[in-house]
């Protein structure tokens, strides 16, 4: 298994790969606590840029609202633990089912009936701007007012609560990219990787060749939602605070997007360089704004904009693959 | 509830409608022509607003006095964005596009919240409290001078595309872009044209829209999605299809407000825009794409 | 003996125009059938109609005693007709190989088999050499073989071929009716095939069938055919017999 997991990857790679994993896991030891959340928030985003990318860079279908996702998983959990304080290990549980069958659902909706491209993306944005007003309504998560967890004290870490220092959020992050890294790894080898490559490419031809693309679709949307919403969890767990408007809305789906699509659609490091540049990018200027004293809501979110707009422009396949041909680190898939 | 509260309220919405319509038109033109997602429409619609809202604080000039200047600094915007961008991206993969688009919409967004601060603003006209009275039906003198310029506008625009050579030409290259290019027409000098227009669409409809709502720098978004469910529900690629569409929106989010809570009211538009792609995906009046 | 392939009947009209006028032929097993025409004959709308792509208005298909009008291509190909399209369509950013384990897989799970299959293929095709090319940097007689390979790959027992010797040089067209004749004899792979090329239908074809406004005029072997008045006024015209 693991040969098959490697076959195929150049030595240089792995060696990065591998060097690059013993830097995350080290990082917390040397880094200050400011550097430690901006790096939990590139763990938070390659995490759920790989997740977003199963959807697009895999099976080619256009998620533009999987704040969807997100918002499930962190009300789920919250509202669990608020309510009937069970674990968010628990919450999850219950989590994971309901966002991969609402994901089956807009899936179904959207192949059964023929919705694709842009149209796909923008019934994807519906549905998240119909949960941001539905949740803003809904009284057991306290609905606009916002949810909140009891404040976490940072002494003391408990896994099983998800209560403590950043740092356990930061290990628990690293070890689920670490893993949905692996997994969409095994998931690109197999048969259903071999069909979503495919139907990205040509989804009549790939019909021809007997897949049934319907199913195929399916399963993507519904891993993509699944693995998604696990990141809710852990937002909720560490923001403490919930808010529908914030939580469902359209700049988060959009904040997902980012690093998968500056990174490289479709391609496994991605996501993770995508998170690198943009938060490196973003906090550079955050800090240089600080020197002149220059405190501007709305800058970085412009530096983003401006980001995309030249990566889409000037690099349409994202950083990675571009780097890598200069590296010579080509995968051999796309 | 009595009836006329639903009687004007449902006049209301209608009125309201009729400004949505011109702002999906804008957008119909757009994707029904160039075949761009206009991810940025709403926001494009938000700098309209914004800049009505600046004349008038600063020179008291009303909004819809201003129209034409607003509609033409926007046709200029667009039409520069499509020369100098858009148009090198017509024959990338979708999702590029979108991502363009989306990306603009992020900086204007942004760049607005930069400039104006995120509190809502408006404009009080004099004429902002009076309204017409026709036995128990009671019109905002807003909404009706909203809707009647929204009429003029959306009127031109009909006769324009359906009359004027140039507006044929332009529906050339809606319905075949290559055929256009073989008999000669400049396709690219056409698209910018064509966006250029739909944005004075929605240079016109932002200051109409104002004397009904207040603006925020993040409206936008709201906004373009109103616009697409008016477009695919009033059917792609039909132009008095955005109209309709409009008002039909606009009467069930007036309607819908009314009967539950108004800040739930965008929740018809999306079961509608749901339904919609379900089961009539080429809208009330749109042709079924080939 | 009972026909693999069975049509009968079938029609298919869009708005005006009625392209395919109650066709019916048989097409046995391990047969080599060729449908000829000119252009806009209703050939194509009469594959896509086997294929899948879409339902007669009227008439039925049977496949393998099975009826399988109106159901869809991945349908249609897992019970065992694969087809080819005339303007070619690979999985352009996967390499060729890659390209052939999409088709391997459909009756294979797992990865290293559907690899075996589709290097076997590669090889009898002449393409074992470019297997890691990516599929878009392919010339035009390289992916129409990629693509036939890729149609075999499926395990089909019916194979449709769409215009497949369209703008291949002579050489090339010899080389897929040498590895069409092997496949048929080899493995009694049945072949209905779409053509122009009289030089391949000649040297493949056991029975042709010749259709003119969607409805057919002649239908026999193939020196019968050629001669036949109302084909040569029709379609191939007076020099093309020999």
């Amino acid at each position: 298994m693991i040969t098959q997991l490697i076959g195929g990857v150049p030595a240089r790679a792995l060696i990065l790969l591998g060097a690059l994993l013993i830097g995350f896991l080290a990082a917390p030891l040397f880094v200050g606590d400011y550097l430690l959340t901006v790096m939990i928030l590139i763990l938070y985003f390659a995490y759920t840029g790989q997740a977003w990318n199963i959807m697009m860079g895999f099976a080619g279908q256009l998620s533009l609202g999987h704040a969807l996702y997100v918002g499930l998983g962190a009300y789920t959990a919250a509202a669990l633990y608020v309510h009937f304080g069970l674990s968010p290990w628990i919450g999850l549980a219950v989590a994971v089912p309901l966002a991969a069958l609402t994901g089956a659902v807009i899936g179904f909706l959207a192949f059964r009936f023929g919705v694709g491209g842009v149209y796909f993306a923008i019934l994807t944005i519906a549905f998240a701007e119909f949960a941001r007003v539905g949740f803003d309504h809904f009284g057991w998560t306290n609905a606009s007012s916002g949810l909140f967890l009891p404040v976490a004290q940072y002494a003391h870490n408990d896994l099983w609560q998800l209560r403590g220092h950043p740092v356990m959020f930061y290990y628990v992050l690293l070890a689920a990219t670490a893993l949905a890294f692996v997994f969409c790894r095994a998931l690109l080898k197999s048969r259903v990787g071999y069909f979503w490559l495919a139907i990205r490419e040509d989804e009549e031809a790939a019909r021809s060749a007997g897949i049934d693309t319907f199913h195929y679709k399916m399963i993507a949307v519904v891993i993509s939602a699944a693995m998604t919403s696990f990141a809710g969890v852990i937002y909720a767990f560490y923001y403490n605070n919930l808010f529908p408007e914030q939580v469902f809305n359209i700049s988060r789906s959009i904040d997902i997007i980012l690093a998968p699509i500056v990174g490289g659609i479709g391609t496994l490091f991605g996501p993770i360089l995508g998170c690198f540049v943009i938060e490196v990018l973003a906090e550079g200027l955050r800090s240089l704004l600080e020197l002149f004293g220059v405190d501007v809501p709305g800058i970085k979110q412009v530096v983003f904009g401006a980001i995309l707009l030249l990566v889409v422009v000037a690099m349409p396949d994202g950083v990675w693959p571009w780097i890598a041909r200069k590296l010579n680190l080509t995968e051999r898939r796309l | 509830m009595p009836a006329d509260i639903y009687l004007n309220v449902a006049v209301g919405g209608i009125l309201t409608g009729l400004v949505y319509g011109l702002m999906a038109l804008g957008l119909s033109v757009i994707f029904g022509v160039v075949r761009v997602v206009n991810f940025a429409h709403g926001e494009m619609m938000t700098v309209a607003m914004y800049i009505a809202v600046t004349l008038f604080s600063a020179l008291h000039l009303d909004p819809l006095v201003m129209l034409v200047p607003i509609a033409a600094v926007l046709f200029a915007f667009g039409y520069v964005l499509q020369a100098g961008l858009i148009n090198s991206f017509i024959n990338r993969p979708e999702h590029s596009q979108f991502l363009l688009l989306i990306a603009i919409a992020i900086m204007i967004a942004n760049v607005l919240l930069i400039v104006f601060g995120p509190n809502a603003q408006n404009v009080q006209v004099a004429y902002g409290f009076d309204s017409f009275q026709f036995g128990p039906l009671i019109i905002d003198a807003t909404k009706a001078y909203a809707a009647l310029a929204a009429i003029a506008v959306s009127a031109t625009l009909l006769i324009f595309f359906r009359s004027t050579s140039l507006g044929t030409s332009i529906r050339a290259c809606a319905d075949n872009y290559t055929g256009a290019l073989v008999v000669g027409l400049n396709v690219k000098r056409l698209y910018a044209l064509t966006f250029g227009l739909g944005a004075a669409c929605v240079g016109a409809a932002g200051p109409m829209l104002l004397l009904i709502f207040d603006v925020t720098p993040a409206a936008g978004p709201a906004y373009t999605l109103l616009a697409f469910v008016i477009v695919i529900t009033g059917g792609l690629g039909s132009m008095p299809g955005a109209l309709v569409g409009g008002v039909l929106i606009g009467l069930t989010e007036a309607l819908a407000g009314l009967v539950f809570t108004p800040s739930a009211k965008s929740m018809f538009a999306f079961a509608i825009l749901v339904l919609v792609l379900l089961f009539r995906p080429q809208g009330i009046m749109g042709k079924r794409a080939a | 003996m009972t026909a693999l392939l069975s049509v009968d009947g079938v029609t298919k009209q869009f708005r005006g125009l009625l392209a395919v006028d109650k066709a019916t032929f048989d097409v046995a097993e391990g047969e080599i059938f060729a449908v000829i025409g000119p252009n806009g004959a209703g050939k194509t709308t009469l594959f896509n109609m086997i294929a899948g792509v879409y339902t007669p208005d009227g008439g039925s298909i049977s496949f393998s005693g099975e009826r399988i009008e109106g159901l869809t291509p991945d349908k249609i190909c897992r019970r065992g007709i694969a087809r080819t399209f005339q303007i070619v369509r690979p999985f352009p950013a996967l390499t060729v190989e890659e390209n052939v384990i999409v088709g391997a897989l459909l009756h294979r799970h797992g990865v290293n088999e559907a690899r075996k299959r589709a290097h076997d293929l590669l090889r009898r095709l002449e393409l074992y050499d470019k297997r890691t090319q990516a599929a878009s940097s392919l010339t035009l007689p390289d992916r129409k073989r990629m693509e036939l390979a890729r149609a075999l790959a499926t395990d089909p027992k019916l194979i449709l071929l769409d215009e497949v010797m369209a703008g291949l040089r002579p050489t090339e067209i010899d080389r897929i009716v040498t590895t069409l004749r092997e496949l048929n004899r080899e493995i009694g792979l049945t072949i209905l095939l779409i053509e122009h090329v009289m030089r391949a239908v000649m040297a493949l074809a056991v029975r042709v069938l010749v259709i003119h406004h969607g409805a057919a005029i002649a239908d026999g072997k193939p020196d019968q055919v050629v001669r036949n008045t109302a084909v040569i006024d029709s379609y191939l015209g007076a020099d093309a017999v020999g």
